[in-house]
């Protein structure tokens, strides 16, 4: 029997994500899973109730119903204290719940007798849990939905432009964080047109925010400000002071600061005080992407646009929210894959896996049982900071013509006399005709060798068709031998020697007239 | 009619043909003056030839039969360079090698019965001429049978696996050491009739070794295999050269033999490994350095659609592609010129990195690429692009595996550990195709498959490209 996944319509206000989009239904269907939605849950999200019809799911009337008819409930927000009241014991649910601030909701969900798993607490550091990320994923479209707003409050083009109505400067951002939500502002502010600059605690996003197009801007005080898990942690005093005054620099100089600094458990830090709000130009924009935290600015209101000193300081909560179309279908692919993880027999059962990292650590409660904190992950005892170096250094670069390291002095040594040796001995016995043909032979391989260095390795198969070509030179043996100017021809083989020579001259010959046809077919389609 | 042409005219147009034939090598440095390098050794050969017919050593009761040679030779070769595929390329020049190695062969046997081409030696004379016979032969004849099994190999009618008798390597000095004896019997005997027997032998040794150490090479080390006989071809005509006492012959087998050698030390190199242990064979089968357990990569491949393959390479700015073998046997590579086409029109910028071992001979590749239209200037080297991958959106791995092994960098244990590999994985995501997750020919296990930016498009490489083509275009 296939268990039920329920979708009701989230009831916190203002929240217009839905957990589930029709295209997603679809998906879990094929996993085994029936799926229900309440009537109107993707309204708000531009999900009608009939794309999910048409996508395979039950619509339920009301909320008391799908609650009672679902085996797993699928969320974006934590219950309210009225839906924890619906919930059926045994049941399943999944959303974001964020335990440690919310434990009056983690008492009376226990006390229901229910399995929660929170998309929260995911170990972010798994590389596998990483396609099940929601907060990634909603990161993402906050950072770029703070450009946004920061470009719908700001009063003039974020691309430079000169037209025939005057010079229009880019406007200039700075990102205090580069976290998913940071890099997102990051590379969406960079498409806008707008020159970046960036700064996180932790060094070794750097080069990610170089990769984005932006600037990475140093703190000039040395600490490391990685702190396990992905976040950053609280920094020394020394280490603030100096922040603070690339801050205060940094106000004075930029049209725009999005501000995404959160450290877990802790109140956001206060980056941008007062006056600094004051020292920006006029008509600047701030938008606190860690207004829900208290703020990284010390005049965010949470929640509002407020003016302050001319400059617009935006503190919305729900910028995920105000994309909700988008950030819904992220959700609930986030949803599926963690329904894919915990389906694996495809069979619409689900197994909560508590041997599984990923899903021990999404677990929060089982079967009223409160699981959280999870155990410390195994994974996060390896090494988070720089990736090990390469032990082996690759060898020195090589491009054709000077190839190779040069030998070593004694081993060159060593050839030289070892040659030297052959060639002295050779000189002693040899017959003078022979020597002339060695000659030859020893000048030409040094011709070769100094000709086809120079060779380009693109085109190093045409070299050994056209090598293998005029190697069919060797049909003038065969030539010769055919039939030579005779003496005395009254002892010589010859219907052997005719036959052997003629299969050669046919074998070359074959050699030859192929392999310089192909190597011009060959050429003839190298072209620019 | 014939022997129109003095010897000094000959000699003449030989240093003639031998300066086409340096300039023709010397042509291939650049794409731009390639064919007319190929015009030059064309020339060349038809200089030298005609001043062979016309010289003194041809009468003209032997015309005749030199035309219908020609004629007969000339069509077969004709036919086959009209008709091979690209991808059958390695096989093709395997195959001619093998007919360079039976012709030294034939003109060497001819050289030792004609009393014509030993009169007037005496002494030392005649025993540099029958080493020179002995020599010549029996490099022909390893060329000739080597060659065959190595197109066996390419071909897939011989399997790929290297054979690997027990204590090979004494059996390949016993041959040895028969070939030297009867060297000895060789030079010792009386008549011509005497001296067959040894050389018989001799030359079935030789046809045994080079099927023995052909057939112990494995596939990944074709590369080297065909550039080493294409070597041997050259030595033997250089042999064939001193046999006859003729320069022309002796300095083109020098230039090949060279060209040959170097380009297995090029492939070598690029496969870290060394020449010797080429030869000796059986690498990826022996097992006795297979990485330890504990470094075995772990973690989970993430596999990706073609659609999704699709939007990554539309999102992008920078696309590297490496094609490798995968690419070769599915015969994508006219896919992949489109898909490249596709993207360049949207002004994304597609370069391909090569590997020098990539696909079964030197080069092989970029025919590839230059047959499906690929402009060559976005083709580079592996010492060209390997710096641009950190600022890369998207490298596509085209059915290769060794040769974008990061174990190669990161594993001192590993068997293919220091070998240069592109650094694919330093781009921002990287897209590997494959059919299944099997190991590459080097039997290694690839790390590059479980990093966190690598997404792995499962599938035959011609049918998933053209799906991605499709996706692309709608």
């Amino acid at each position: 029997m296939p268990q039920v996944i329920g979708v009701p319509r989230e009831t916190a206000s203002g929240e217009k994500r839905v957990a589930t989009v029709p295209e997603v239904v679809e998906k879990l269907i094929k996993l085994g899973f029936s799926v229900s939605v309440e009537s109107g849950a993707g309204d708000a999200a531009n999900f009608s109730d009939d794309t999910y019809r048409a996508a395979g799911a039950t619509v339920v009337d009301n909320a008391a119903a799908l609650w009672s008819g679902s085996d797993i409930v699928f969320k974006v927000r934590g219950p309210s204290a009225e839906e924890v009241a619906l919930m059926r014991e045994g049941g399943a649910l999944v959303s974001f719940i964020w335990p440690a601030q919310n434990p009056d909701l983690m008492r009376q969900l226990a006390a229901r007798r229910v399995t929660i798993l929170a998309m929260d607490s995911l170990p972010r550091m798994l590389s596998r849990a990483q396609k099940m990320d929601a907060l990634t994923s909603m990161a993402g479209v906050t950072g770029y939905r703070a450009v946004i707003e920061a470009a719908h409050a700001f009063g003039r083009f974020l691309t430079g432009q000169i037209t025939a109505a005057g010079k229009v400067p880019p406007a200039k951002f700075f990102i205090a964080g580069a976290g998913v939500a940071g890099l997102a502002a990051i590379g969406t502010a960079v498409g806008m047109g707008a020159i970046v600059r960036a700064n996180d605690t932790r060094a070794e996003v750097a080069d990610q925010v170089v990769s984005m197009g932006g600037e990475f801007v140093k703190v000039d005080y040395e600490e490391e400000g990685s702190g396990g898990g992905g976040y950053a942690k609280v920094m020394s005093e020394g280490f603030q002071k100096a922040q603070r005054e690339m801050y205060a620099k940094q106000a004075r100089e930029v049209d725009i600061i999005i501000t995404t600094a959160l450290i877990p458990g802790k109140p956001a830090p206060k980056l941008i005080t007062a006056e600094m709000v004051q020292s920006m130009k006029p008509g600047s924009v701030i938008v606190d992407l860690a207004a829900e935290q208290g703020g990284n600015c010390e005049l965010t209101e949470p929640g509002k646009l407020v003016v302050k000193h001319g400059v617009t300081i935006v503190g919305y909560t729900d910028l995920p929210s105000r994309l909700a179309k988008q950030s819904s279908t992220l959700y609930a692919t986030n949803l599926f894959r963690l329904a894919e993880e915990l389906c694996k027999t495809k069979d619409g059962v689900i197994n909560v896996n508590m041997e599984d990292d990923a899903i021990r650590g999404l677990t929060v409660i089982k079967d009223g049982t409160v699981s959280w904190p999870p155990p410390a992950p195994k994974v996060a005892a390896a090494p988070a900071g720089a990736p090990a170096k390469p032990m082996a250094a690759p060898p020195a670069a090589h491009g054709h013509g000077s190839q190779g390291a040069p030998m070593s002095g004694g081993k060159l040594a060593a050839m030289f006399f070892a040659g030297a040796i052959l060639f002295w001995f050779i000189g002693a016995n040899a017959p003078a005709a022979f020597l002339a043909h060695f000659t030859v032979f020893i000048l030409a391989c040094f011709v070769g060798y100094m000709v086809v260095w120079n060779v380009t390795p693109a085109l190093h198969t045409p070299l050994m068709s056209v090598t293998n070509a005029i190697s069919s030179i060797i049909a003038i043996g065969a030539l010769v031998q055919i039939s030579p100017p005779m003496d005395d021809a009254a002892t010589r083989p010859g219907g052997w020697i005719l036959g052997m020579a003629v299969a050669a001259l046919v074998l070359t010959a074959v050699n030859m007239f192929g392999g310089f046809a192909v190597t011009q077919r060959m050429l003839a389609m190298f072209r620019r | 009619m014939s022997a129109s042409l003095a010897a000094p005219l000959v000699t003449a147009s030989y240093i003639g043909a031998t300066i086409l034939f340096i300039m023709s090598l010397g042509g291939l440095s650049h794409p731009e003056s390639s064919r007319r390098g190929n015009l030059y050794g064309m020339i060349g050969m038809a200089i030298a030839v005609l001043a062979t017919i016309f010289g003194p050593s041809v009468t003209a009761a032997g015309i005749p039969w030199i035309i219908g040679a020609m004629a007969v030779g000339g069509s077969i070769g004709f036919y086959a360079a009209r008709t091979v595929q690209m991808t059958q390329m390695p096989e093709l020049v395997a195959l001619m090698h093998s007919l360079v190695g039976l012709a030294a062969m034939l003109v060497g046997f001819t050289s030792y019965i004609d009393p014509a081409a030993s009169t007037g030696f005496s002494g030392t004379e005649k025993i540099i001429h029958e080493v020179e016979i002995y020599i010549g032969i029996f490099i022909g004849a390893i060329t000739f049978s080597g060659s065959i099994i190595a197109f066996g190999k390419l071909s897939g009618k011989i399997g790929g696996k290297p054979l690997l008798l027990p204590a090979r390597h004494w059996i390949n000095l016993l041959g040895l050491l028969v070939v030297l004896w009867f060297g000895r019997e060789f030079l010792r005997a009386e008549s011509i009739d005497a001296g067959m027997t040894p050389l018989m032998v001799m030359t079935a040794v030789a046809l045994l070794f080079g099927i023995h150490m052909v057939m112990a090479i494995g596939g990944a080390d074709m590369p080297v295999v065909v550039s080493m006989l294409n070597s041997y071809s050259g030595w033997a005509a250089a042999a064939t050269g001193f046999m006859l006492s003729n320069d022309l012959l002796i300095v083109i087998g020098a230039l090949v033999g060279s060209s040959g050698a170097i380009l297995s030390y090029i492939m070598c190199r690029a496969m870290n490994r060394h020449f010797v242990s080429v030869i000796a064979g059986g690498f990826g089968t022996s097992g006795g350095t297979v990485a330890a357990a504990g470094s075995q990569p772990a973690g989970e491949v993430v596999p990706i659609s073609a659609t999704e393959t699709a939007e990554l390479l539309r999102d992008a700015k920078n696309v590297i592609i490496v094609p490798g073998y995968g690419m070769a046997v599915a015969q994508a590579q006219h896919t992949v010129f489109e898909i490249t086409r596709h993207l360049r029109e949207k002004g994304i910028n597609v370069r391909f990195g090569i590997h020098p071992v990539a696909g079964r001979m030197p080069g092989h590749m970029n025919v590839l690429l230059a047959e499906a239209k690929v402009p060559y200037d976005i083709v580079m080297e592996m010492d060209e692009i390997n710096g641009d991958f950190p600022g890369t959106d998207v490298t596509m791995v085209i059915g290769a595996n060794d040769i974008v092994n990061p174990a190669a960098q990161d594993d001192p244990s590993s068997p293919i550990a220091g070998m240069p590999v592109l650094e694919v994985w330093k781009s921002r995501i990287s897209i590997v195709m494959k059919r299944s997750m099997a190991s590459g020919y080097a039997g290694v296990d690839n790390p590059l498959f479980y990093k966190d930016n690598n997404r792995m498009l499962f599938g035959d490489a011609k049918k998933m490209l053209d799906e991605v083509l499709m996706a692309l275009k709608v």
